[in-house]
């Protein structure tokens, strides 16, 4: 609702609860920004600090595994460590940093000036930092949620007083992921209404980036999953903490109905996980094979395919529950099903890069580091829709690797070729290509070193989440290689950060179109001014950038425009020659949404209503309401743009 | 490769108003908002039905049931569907004293809803139903405790908006804030038409 009341009011000049943020700059302006390249930014910072923490829990957990019956960790440590381990780096780390990609690029690719609505994008923002903070101050107090990141019933939901799980853990992961929710819904509204209704004139949805396309289909699957899982968690709740008999078996309960909701959830959540990877990689392989994507219009629709088809196949996670012939065949099929969009794209992929004049650079490395690893990844996954051998691997080391290599493999690798691309978009300078290049090889048999022998350990029968394993079972040279790999992964990561700092003061200027790109986003300086672009562009045809700077002649090779592409020009008619001087003298006149407080305020209210629904303390409650009641109100009263701000 | 001629004219674009699809972005994301609910309300209707007849013991629905009562109130709340309209249609029209009245009206109703609800609630309970007793306690109250969330929200909604039009702080050209206010009232409606329909009526 807050969407809507955003603008309940007309503008009265200057009053408002507190006084109008107006500093654009500095450090408090962090708190108050509603500019959606530094909403972007805040998202990838934060989210690159928690993949840290996640990676860290990931090393004690091998740590632990290192050698037979490991005793680094006690049992209850280790649950904890792997269920934060995975909470962290679905919610904390993979949404986030996507959404960071989305935030910045989104506008740009489609040539607006900031999304639908600011305010309600610095509310997600601040919705997820305090939903992380909020997550990870259950260590502090009583334990940190220690059921997984599927939270199965009836372990998760058995009030506390039963003691099957010690500790408030269970309540702080249901109400964390409630408040991530929130926010992440938020962020799926505003994206869709961005691209429906923000794109410059000319940008039809055939001509969008695919990054922006692929983006879209995940806010659409972030919308529609989140109730699910938001309704399942309060359920949850209510069973741990207040009676109720949704998941006991005793009084008739069915604690499979927790499966179902979770991964009616949980099946999209994957796709909502990679597609911007494939998005990401469907930007970086055309710029450095000098081609356009082969096959656009089937990528679009094998990545709407897979938004479809991806909520007709989440039992498979759920074969060995016993669902009866039927219900496992068809979830079978749709699961091979999916299969098909998900090949055709590795092919459109592979089509892209045959006979382009390749690039090997590392955004490049990492995006054909991405296909190789995915299709590793995709291929144990239709391993698991063969029934008998998926009943087989079900709670194995070998479904382990095989969303490693979807996830980490496919996101991440996306990811990675993301940053090291859109870096010098974002800071004007180039990260530095000989850290990067050495990141990439030694992220590549780190990973591979780690997650690799999972497959082999999987069939050899090691069972998942378990907090060690006797020696003599043939595990321990394999378990031993993995947290060799594992601390390959982190000196890789070690460098990606000293390359993304580093590169911020000392990396080579990089300049408006530093990769010869093909996307509105190049068209603009580095970084792009506030306003983004000094006059909307008016969009002619896909690649429109390329096209501007690019001609063919009569035998089909390229020849550059004259001028084409000039440097820091947003005029429309950049191929005319008369590339207009639009410094930052420019810009002056354009009415951009001021600072506000008040998603920070708002944000603020839920977890304090958190901390109160976990410990079931009432006094937090009317605090936290009056808190989420004054940002409501006091952000429905301020106007979006503050009269005579700039 | 040429340039493609530029085919289509868009609306000049320094109109901050436009939209490429001529819809507004409030109401877009209102819509995108309740099909959103609509999946949350789904999950915990699916729910009440899945586990519906496999209470172990009572008290059991026919046991507790006011239907003439809770007719009577869901009536009240579908007329203030009905006000709702006439609110939207008075500011469209720039009749602010009928728009103040038929949004008190609707929250009036709304309000008459909720009392109806809490007074039910109470009835139950008092008849040996509560959250623990068994699976129908758990999902009948869950389910239309957060229904009754719901039109709680809407209600300080439309008294918010009824606050700004007694200041006059409303006219016509804010008639779009009262068709927003108005698809999440009417959704709400709607919604509890189908658990009125599912949880109440259909027999077991």
């Amino acid at each position: 609702m807050t969407t809507v009341s955003g603008a309940l009011t007309r503008p009265r000049a200057g009053v408002g609860l507190l006084r109008r943020p107006k500093a654009t700059t500095g450090f408090w302006s962090w708190f108050t920004t509603i500019d959606h390249k530094k909403i972007g930014l805040m998202y990838g910072v934060t989210a690159m600090a928690f993949f840290v923490i996640g990676g860290v829990e990931a090393l004690l957990l091998r740590l632990q595994l290192a050698t037979p019956n490991g005793t680094l960790l006690t049992a209850s440590q280790y649950n904890q460590l792997f269920t934060m381990h995975g909470t962290t780096m679905v919610f904390l780390m993979g949404m986030p940093l996507s959404v960071a990609f989305g935030n910045y690029l989104i506008p740009l690719q489609i040539g607006a000036r900031d999304v639908a609505f600011p305010r309600l994008n610095a509310f997600g923002y601040w919705g997820f930092l305090f939903g992380g903070i909020f997550l990870y101050s259950s260590f502090f107090l009583g334990g940190a949620p220690d059921g997984g990141w599927f939270g199965y019933t009836p372990l998760t939901s058995t009030p506390l007083s039963d003691g099957f799980l010690p500790g408030r853990g269970p309540d702080f992961w249901a109400i964390g992921l409630l408040i991530l929710g929130i926010a992440s819904t938020t962020t799926a509204i505003n994206f869709i209404v961005t691209v429906v209704n923000m794109r410059a004139p000319g940008m039809t949805f055939m001509r969008m980036p695919v990054f922006t396309w692929m983006m879209t289909v995940v806010a659409f699957l972030t919308l529609f999953a989140m109730p699910i899982i938001t309704a399942a968690l309060i359920m949850v709740y209510f069973d741990r903490n207040w009676g109720t008999n949704f998941f006991v078996a005793a009084n008739g309960g069915d604690p499979l109905l927790y499966q179902h909701l979770f991964w009616l959830f949980g099946h999209p959540e994957v796709y909502i996980l990679i597609l911007p990877g494939m998005g990401i990689v469907s930007e970086v392989l055309p710029v450095f094979s000098r081609k356009p994507l082969f096959g656009y219009p089937v990528v679009v629709f094998s990545g709407i395919a897979i938004g479809f088809l991806g909520w007709g196949v989440w039992a498979h996670h759920m074969f060995a529950t016993g669902l009866g012939p039927v219900a496992i065949s068809a979830f079978a099929l749709s699961t091979m099903l999916i299969g098909v969009p998900t090949g055709v794209k590795i092919f459109n992929w592979l089509g892209t890069v045959w006979r382009g004049s390749v690039r090997l650079t590392t955004p490049m490395l990492f995006a054909l580091g991405f296909i190789a690893m995915f299709t590793i990844g995709g291929l144990s996954g239709v391993l698991h829709s063969v029934v008998p051998a998926d009943t087989q691997q079900t709670d194995t080391y070998f479904v382990v690797a095989h969303f490693h290599y979807v996830l980490f493999g496919g996101l991440v690798f996306g990811i990675f070729a993301g940053l090291y691309y859109w870096y010098p978009k974002v800071t004007g300078r180039f990260m530095s290509e000989g850290l990067g290049k050495l990141n990439f090889w030694t992220m590549l048999i780190g990973f591979n070193l780690t997650f690799f022998p999972m497959h082999v350990l999987g069939l050899y029968g090691m069972p998942r989440r378990t907090y060690r394993y006797d020696e003599g079972l043939g595990w321990d040279f394999l378990n031993q290689l993995e947290t060799v790999g594992s601390f390959v992964i982190a000196f890789s990561m070690l460098l990606l950060i000293v390359n993304l700092i580093a590169s911020r003061s000392n990396g080579k200027p990089a300049g408006t179109d530093p990769w010869d790109g093909r996307t509105l986003e190049w068209s603009i300086p580095s970084p792009p001014p506030e306003y983004n672009f000094a006059e909307i562009p008016e969009v002619e045809a896909r690649d429109d950038f390329w096209h501007r700077k690019y001609t063919e002649d009569d035998e089909g090779r390229l020849v550059r425009l004259p001028s084409g592409g000039a440097v820091a020009t947003t005029d429309r008619d950049a191929g005319d020659g008369g590339a207009a001087e639009h410094g930052d003298g420019e810009g002056h006149g354009i009415h951009m949404p001021s600072p506000s407080y008040f998603p920070f305020v708002l944000a603020l209210g839920l977890p304090i209503l958190g901390y109160g629904a976990v410990f079931k303390n009432f006094w937090f409650v009317p605090f936290g309401a009056i808190v989420v009641l004054f940002g409501m109100y006091a952000w429905a009263i301020e106007p979006a743009t503050e009269e005579g701000s700039h | 490769m040429a340039t493609e001629p530029l085919t289509a004219h868009r609306p000049a674009p320094h109109d901050p108003h436009a939209t490429a699809t001529g819809v507004t972005n409030n109401k877009l994301a209102m819509w995108l908002f309740l099909s959103s609910d609509c999946l949350f309300f789904g999950a915990f209707i699916s729910a009440y039905l899945l586990y519906r007849g496999r209470s172990q013991e009572g008290p059991f629905p026919e046991d507790v049931y006011n239907i003439p009562f809770t007719s009577a109130t869901s009536f009240i709340l579908l007329m203030s569907s009905l006000t709702m309209v006439l609110a939207l249609a008075a500011i469209q029209r720039g009749d602010y004293r009928r728009l103040r009245v038929w949004l008190l009206a609707t929250a009036l109703f709304g309000a008459t809803f909720i009392g109806g609800q809490v007074f039910e609630f109470t009835e139950f309970y008092r008849e040996g139903l509560k959250l623990d007793t068994n699976l129908f306690g758990s999902t009948f109250f869950v389910l239309t405790g957060l229904h009754g969330a719901h039109v709680t929200a809407g209600i300080i909604w439309l008294l918010s908006l009824w606050g700004l039009a007694t200041q006059e702080r409303l006219t016509s050209a804010d008639s779009e804030k009262i068709e927003v206010a108005g698809l999440y009232w009417h959704f709400v409606d709607v919604v509890w038409i189908v658990i009125f329909t599912v949880v109440y009526l259909i027999p077991r």
